[in-house]
């Protein structure tokens, strides 16, 4: 689609390394009219908040927020299952005209005696926005009459795109967080995980090599947390994030508030993986975990690298493409796709920042085109360019590529295999391979010499 | 999961919804614009809806699901979203140049109160192209409604009635079915020798073919020409009362097409009533091809009544598919217990009539007494399968929780099927989607038996 870049307004969300600009804009509102893939506020709050286990998340709107959400992200629990349920307050006609203050009180009552929670959070959707519910009070009155929590997030879908939900929803996590007693702020030598889902149980490989390393793990935000795990996050020494598109924020208000220091790391492919157990060792400064460390990176690579050097003789040489929703995993993905051979041709975010999108074009080889919130004829037209043999994204991405007869792998909500850590990178190589080695592209490209 | 669900059935008087058994209504009109030949669904509201709309098709079709949104902002949301509006159509015809954009509301620009047809007057649009629009306030209805109301304003923008004398042709709204069931029904109308148009058709469009290359408009979906002609037909057939009679109603309004509504042609009952009406309309035999499908699946339901005799099952979906599946698991034998839809009954004085009314006429003639209910949730479904247990649950992926809790089987029929393949390219309409449904329940039952039977009750033949 040639005309795909007709949309002048979107030139300054591309750039090839290499050939063009440096800086790319990003952060900034779609443009009206575009088959955007981004969501909505609403999305990046529910996404961020849903793993919380023994929550109930209540959407205050008509039914499709609710049902749209329900159950959709894979976060793995070894708790309760609350959160997998899907409680909407189903907004009707009535309800807009005069107000649905009366109907999410009744609702909540209802659902603090049936399942008896410790929590419950209320999502706010367009239409509370706009018809002006007031949430705090309801909150306020329904958690003084149970004795519970009820956090309103103020996530309208419209004030904003998806990064203002992950703000509304750590700002729903700030006031979880707070703590009664703030002489025990800081005091754990133990630390925070932010940023991990638990997505197919990513987040117990990470606690268990913590465990290896002889660190303690007082709380993943949020996969597999329970409100009392969350209500002790302020005794963690130190934060380590991950996916820092939702989680840098909350983490930048818990050192202001709590002086808790904060560090960027990534588990994704064998480097980052070794390069951040290695950091966070060195932030504990206990000669012991040093050592301890080293000796885990040495037991996990001595199994690791022969499958990773397995597949990347058969991979080596393939190209990528990687479109995915925060900058974190796609600057991960450029140093895990190298360690297989194979070179990352096309890469972009739905909410990358500006200084994740500089490391990524430090990081690109040249000729790489990085763009931010692409719209499917961007992907369509940059795939089929750079000749990418391969697409990682999300749920829509996934029938773009095969159409296009390009080999997939969801790196999102319905991956299936966990992807972080030196288990994660093996899944990751054999999922890669499986995809682009698969027999079914000789019946849609032909002469498709296939793999090795 | 459903660990805190109870046998104890107490009244609920809050309104709310725990595990729905419906969603909203754009998802139901982008879904049925998708039925429009060269058109871009378009949601105008926050870019949340429209992505979810998409994620939300694309997983039950497996097919790439194409859909503008304006992308509210909280300045849009305060001062209207004209601006927006007319940024997104100026940009979609400059970008991706689609014949049609399709735009649908969303229970924020409902409630601003967009006045989407004057927006439209004043927006540029490129010569040969064309707007239309319908309303879908999501606090309204569900998906099904938003299916009926994309469908009724096709008729409105372009059905004419360009002659007195109408023609030798049969409209035919298939109601929010998967494409299979699309080409199902128009092969059945293909063999009876009757020229029709069906509309919306979303064959062709979300189970297109693959070919290497990505075409965001496939070859299918309803041209405009035979859309405009529709106000010629003699008849207009409407497969489903809730989503699909509206329309029809609508179109006999206009262009006095008198309309027949139908169930969904889900059985062996259901599909003779939509050949009869076909054969009433042209005069036309019944060809030997489908006399004798009907033939075979009659000597199937014989094989195997013995299975299915006196089996329980729960049935909850959309209206129009669940008045249908009612219909024929009673014709075999079976006994649904409890019937659900999270579908309102139907607005009042609509031509949908009331999902309950229907249902209750259906069991009360096979003397089956069940628990009856529209606009219900999976949460009152799993209560009332506690207290009385079932042998078979049918119904949408959302089943599988109560499945597993209760430990009974469930076949997968309706929208969304959101963890299985293959479904949306095949019919359970026709007297060949009938066959196989009854493979699909029978296998389900039967892999149970196998799954459940002790060693010396193991057998071979069954």
């Amino acid at each position: 689609m040639s005309q795909t870049l007709a949309i002048n307004e979107r030139q300054d969300f591309i750039t090839t390394k290499g050939r063009q600009k440096a800086h790319l804009k990003c952060d900034a509102d779609s443009i009206a009219g575009c088959v955007s893939q981004r969501a909505c506020v609403y999305c990046g709050a529910r996404v961020v908040l849903n793993p919380i286990t023994d929550a109930i998340h209540l959407v205050h709107g008509p039914i499709g927020c609710s049902a749209y959400t329900w159950d959709i992200r894979g976060s793995l629990t070894s708790g309760e299952e609350l959160f997998r349920n899907s409680f909407s307050t189903d907004l009707k006609e009535q309800d807009v005209i005069f107000g649905g203050e009366k109907k999410l009180s009744a609702a909540i009552d209802k659902l603090a005696i049936k399942y008896n929670p410790k929590l419950i959070f209320i999502y706010s959707t367009c239409i509370v926005g706009v018809i002006g519910d007031d949430l705090e009070a309801v909150a306020k009155a329904a958690a003084k009459r149970y004795g519970i929590q009820v956090i309103p997030v103020q996530s309208s879908g419209f004030i904003g795109n998806k990064s203002a939900g992950y703000r509304a929803a750590c700002d729903a996590l700030f006031r979880l967080i707070e703590p009664a007693d703030r002489t025990m702020v800081g005091k754990d030598k133990s630390i925070n995980y932010l940023g991990d889902f638990n997505l197919a149980g990513e987040a117990w490989i990470i606690r268990d090599y913590f465990r290896q390393m002889g660190v303690t793990v007082n709380v993943v935000l949020t996969g597999d947390a329970s409100s009392a795990d969350l209500k002790k996050a302020t005794r963690a020494s130190l934060n380590i994030i991950q996916c820092a598109g939702s989680m840098h924020y909350l983490a930048g208000r818990m050192e202001e508030t709590y002086g808790i220091p904060f560090m960027q790391v990534s588990f994704l492919g064998l480097h980052d993986t070794a390069d951040s157990l290695r950091r966070v060792a060195a932030a504990i400064g206990d000669k012991e975990v040093l050592a301890r460390t080293e000796a885990l990176i040495d037991r996990e690579l001595a199994v690791t690298a022969p499958v990773i050097e397995d597949y990347r003789r058969k991979l080596a040489g393939k190209k990528a493409a990687v479109y995915v929703g925060g900058g974190f995993k796609a600057i991960s993905l450029i140093k895990q796709f190298r360690e297989l051979g194979i070179e990352v041709v096309m890469i972009g975010t739905q909410t990358g920042r500006q200084e994740e999108y500089d490391t990524i074009h430090e990081l690109a080889s040249d000729g790489t085109v990085i763009l931010d919130d692409a719209n499917p004829s961007e992907l369509e037209k940059f795939m089929t360019e750079q000749q990418a043999d391969l697409l990682v994204g999300g749920v829509k991405e996934r029938p773009l590529a095969y159409k296009l007869g390009k080999a997939f792998i969801d790196h999102n909500h319905d991956r299936k295999h966990p992807l972080s850590g030196y288990v994660g990178a093996i899944n990751f190589a054999k999922e890669v391979y499986s995809t682009v080695c698969s027999p079914v592209w000789k019946y849609v490209r032909s002469g498709d010499e296939g793999c090795e | 999961m459903l660990d805190a669900t109870t046998k104890d059935i107490k009244e609920r008087t809050s309104g709310g919804m725990i595990n729905p058994a419906k969603t909203c209504q754009p998802i139901g009109a982008m879904y049925a614009a998708l039925g429009i030949h060269g058109c871009l669904p378009h949601s105008h509201g926050s870019q949340g809806c429209c992505s979810f709309h998409r994620m939300h098709l694309t997983r039950h079709f497996r097919d790439p699901i194409m859909a503008s949104t304006s992308s509210f902002t909280e300045g849009a949301s305060v001062f209207g979203g004209g601006a927006n509006l007319k940024t997104a159509i100026k940009t979609i015809f400059q970008v991706y140049n689609p014949d049609i954009i399709a735009v649908h509301t969303t229970c924020l620009t409902e409630t601003i109160g967009d006045d989407i047809p004057n927006i439209i007057k004043t927006a540029e649009i490129p010569e040969g192209k064309l707007v239309i629009h319908t309303n879908t306030p999501s606090y309204v209805g569900s998906h099904v409604t938003g299916f009926s109301n994309m469908t009724k304003s096709m008729v409105n923008y372009f059905s004419e009635a360009t002659s007195d004398v109408k023609k030798e042709q049969v409209n035919i709204i298939p109601g929010f079915v998967n494409p299979g069931d699309m080409r199902e029904i128009k092969r059945l109308t293909r063999a009876m020798n009757a020229p029709f148009i069906m509309f919306p058709d979303t064959s062709g469009v979300v189970d297109s073919p693959m070919t290497g290359e990505f075409n965001m408009f496939p070859k299918g979906g309803t041209t405009q020409a035979e859309l405009a002609d529709t106000g010629n037909s003699k008849i207009t057939v409407a497969l489903g009362r809730f989503a699909a009679s509206d329309a029809a109603g609508q179109l006999d309004k206009k262009c006095k097409v008198p309309a027949v509504t139908l169930k969904t042609p889900i059985g062996i009952k259901a599909t003779d009533s939509f050949l009869m009406t076909l054969r009433k309309a042209f005069a036309y035999e019944v060809p030997y091809e489908l006399e004798e499908e009907r033939g075979q699946l009659v000597d199937i339901m014989t094989d195997t009544h013995f299975h299915f005799h006196g089996k329980s099952v729960a049935i909850f979906g959309d209206p129009d598919i669940v008045t249908g599946m009612t219909e024929f698991v009673l014709s075999l034998g079976m006994k649904p217990i409890h019937i659900l839809t999270g579908t309102p009954g139907g607005a009042v004085g609509s031509a949908v009539g009331s999902f309950e009314d229907d249902i209750k006429e259906l069991v009360d003639m096979a003397g089956v007494k069940a628990n009856i209910q529209a606009s219900g949730d999976l949460f009152t479904l799993h209560q009332w399968i506690k207290t009385k247990p079932v042998d078979l649950l049918i119904g949408t992926t959302y089943g599988k929780y109560i499945a597993r809790a209760e430990d009974i089987p469930l076949v997968r029929v309706g929208f969304p099927v959101l963890d299985r393949s293959v479904h949306s390219y095949m019919p359970i309409v026709g007297y060949r989607g009938a066959m196989r449904l009854i493979e699909m329940i029978s296998g389900a039952l039967l892999d149970r038996q196998d799954r459940d039977a002790a060693d010396e009750d193991f057998e071979l033949v069954m």
